[in-house]
């Protein structure tokens, strides 16, 4: 008998050890990629100068006086993942209240399925589809708007636009899903109540329901804005790669294809000022996820 | 029973024995041998000092070379054709690499040039294009932004899409070195891969691209320039100009180099160096 609850302790104990471990784990994970970030990246930030590599635009990392400006490319990805969420958010939020409130349930059975799908595929085939759909459709639109205009320089299609498209189907599983998780979660007699007041169905989604859904709302926005971010591959083969202002038929560079693109060859100061750029990109991360708690804990205090 | 099966696998052990033993007897032998002519021919050490372009090709053979020998060190700086050529000179390296012939001044201070291999560069352009072949000037203008449109060049009316390797990468170097445009390309695409510039030169109606001769497939439609089309036997005949010698130049005629040194330049072009040579995407010369 008391060798069995002796027993019974060491599992105890052993378990424990072991879910500690594990837990630790993805902690030292964290830790050692943001040392690790901090010690590559920041060497090329003394030698260039911050100025020089956040506030400079000219990118010539191979020339006899090599520049490192990044500015259009950190702009890039600003202004790449905004347009993004404008054309996504609206479209992934419209399908999770046709999901969650309108849709008949043979149809949505359909739908959602069909919304997993997407999350499912990997980010290169978006790439291969930009660059074999996408890209000769928009080279056919850039054909026609800038026939006569003598200082546009032609891209084929690979723009800011094709990435923005790209980046928009990417994030509307995860707009879709956590959207449509936070319409579900509305007190079905919230609803109830809007109804029984003469409220239209429609006038109950748009004024009850995604209101008081907004905080779930926000926190899929802020979860698409980190994804389309973090996004490399599929933009990588669809944007041109060309550090150019973020026009919407220019060749653009992000801050992901900057480093994926050069990090093959690149020696010396370069190879260093592209380890800054994942700590530039590393650092927007981290804001997005300061926001995400934030937003996260306000929710909670609101449902409270 | 049991005993049967004992004395069964004693007897395989024992065979087995034998034949570790011979095969151990054979390979002793061997190896003596190997080291005696080994240790006699090649000890001591190569100073290879010079371009950088040639880093990828010059590793590769330096690395099979002191495989091949292990008694062999081989040690390889990258500064630059110029100051590879001068090391030779001055007699503080055996041999200096140099991505570009060498200069008659060079050639009277006593460098030789010993080109092992060639860097070519074909031009191309999606397979309906109707224009054929450019002059170097126009390639220059296509690619610095002057010439914007194909039938600035007898083509039809359609924009110039410029498609280019990204910063860093050997044949974006080689390219803008040899037509004078140094950071002066002015491209619409910065691709990181050759298969990358093939794939979207094919698919985009009026792109140019460029990229190592040796991966030149059906999809593109290659141009000639200056009238010469972009062959290995072209390039060889010195015909065709968007190339380059990779030179390991030498302080005097092969001939006259230490034994070591003329054993290297055996190894590279014998037919492992120029086998080499063509994996990392050069011209033989042999």
């Amino acid at each position: 008998m008391k060798q069995k609850s002796q027993r019974k302790a060491v599992v105890e104990n052993v378990a424990q050890i072991i879910f500690t471990i594990c837990a630790f784990f993805a902690v030292l994970a964290v830790l050692s990629i943001t040392l690790y970030m901090i010690i590559s990246g920041t060497p090329a930030i003394f030698k260039v100068g911050l100025k020089e590599i956040l506030f400079s635009t000219e990118w010539a990392p191979t020339a006899k006086e090599p520049h490192f400006g990044i500015l259009y490319v950190i702009l890039t990805s600003i202004v790449g993942t905004s347009l993004a969420i404008l054309l996504g958010v609206p479209i992934g939020l419209l399908t999770a209240v046709f999901l969650a409130e309108v849709a008949p349930k043979r149809i949505a059975a359909m739908v959602k399925p069909a919304v997993e799908l997407l999350a499912g595929i990997p980010s290169v085939v978006y790439g291969l589809l930009g660059i074999y759909l996408l890209n000769p459709l928009m080279y056919k639109l850039e054909l026609a708007l800038f026939q006569d205009s003598g200082g546009h320089q032609f891209t084929g299609g690979a723009n800011l636009l094709s990435a923005v498209i790209v980046l928009a189907i990417m994030i509307l599983p995860t707009v879709i899903n956590i959207s449509e998780a936070a319409l579900r979660a509305v007190p079905a007699g919230m609803k109830a109540a809007s109804l029984a007041l003469g409220a239209s169905h429609m006038q109950t989604i748009f004024r009850m329901i995604i209101p008081a859904a907004k905080s779930g709302i926000v926190t899929a926005v802020v979860l698409g804005v980190g994804r389309a971010i973090g996004e490399a591959m599929a933009i990588t083969l669809v944007s041109g790669s060309s550090v150019n202002i973020p026009l919407p038929f220019n060749s653009v560079r992000f801050l992901t294809t900057a480093i994926v693109s050069e990090m093959g060859y690149a020696q010396g100061t370069h190879r260093q000022v592209l380890f800054t750029i994942g700590l530039v990109l590393f650092a927007f991360i981290m804001v997005i996820n300061v926001c995400l708690g934030k937003i996260l804990k306000k929710g909670e205090a609101e449902n409270e | 029973m049991m005993k049967k099966k004992s004395s069964r696998i004693l007897g395989v052990l024992g065979a087995c024995v034998l034949a570790v033993g011979s095969l151990a007897a054979c390979g002793s032998d061997s190896s003596v041998e190997g080291e005696v002519s080994q240790g006699s021919a090649l000890s001591g050490s190569i100073q290879m000092v010079g371009s950088t372009s040639m880093e990828k090709y010059a590793n590769a053979l330096s690395e099979v070379f002191m495989e091949n020998n292990p008694d062999v060190t081989v040690t390889v700086e990258f500064v630059g054709s110029g100051a590879g050529i001068e090391a030779v000179n001055n007699k503080t390296a055996d041999i200096g690499n140099s991505s570009r012939n060498l200069k008659e001044e060079e050639k009277a201070a006593g460098a030789v040039e010993n080109i092992v291999a060639i860097d070519g560069i074909a031009v191309c352009v999606d397979a309906a294009n109707t224009v054929s072949n450019l002059t170097k000037e126009q390639l220059t203008n296509i690619y610095n932004g002057t010439i914007t449109n194909w039938n600035e060049l007898g083509g039809t009316d359609a924009p110039i899409v410029v498609v280019g390797r990204e910063a860093g990468s050997g044949t974006r170097g080689a390219f803008e070195e040899l037509l004078g445009l140094e950071d002066a390309c002015a491209y619409a695409n910065e691709l990181d891969s050759t298969g990358a510039v093939m794939a979207k030169v094919a698919a985009t109606p009026g792109a140019i691209g460029y990229v190592s001769l040796d991966v030149l497939d059906d999809s593109v439609k290659a141009l000639d320039l200056e009238g010469v089309a972009a062959t290995v036997e072209n390039i060889k005949a010195g015909e065709y100009f968007l190339c380059r010698p990779f030179v390991m130049a030498t302080n005097g005629e092969i001939s006259a180099q230490s034994e070591l040194v003329q054993s290297w330049f055996d190894f590279v072009l014998g037919a492992e160096g120029q086998e080499i040579a063509t994996e990392v995407g050069l011209i033989t010369v042999q």
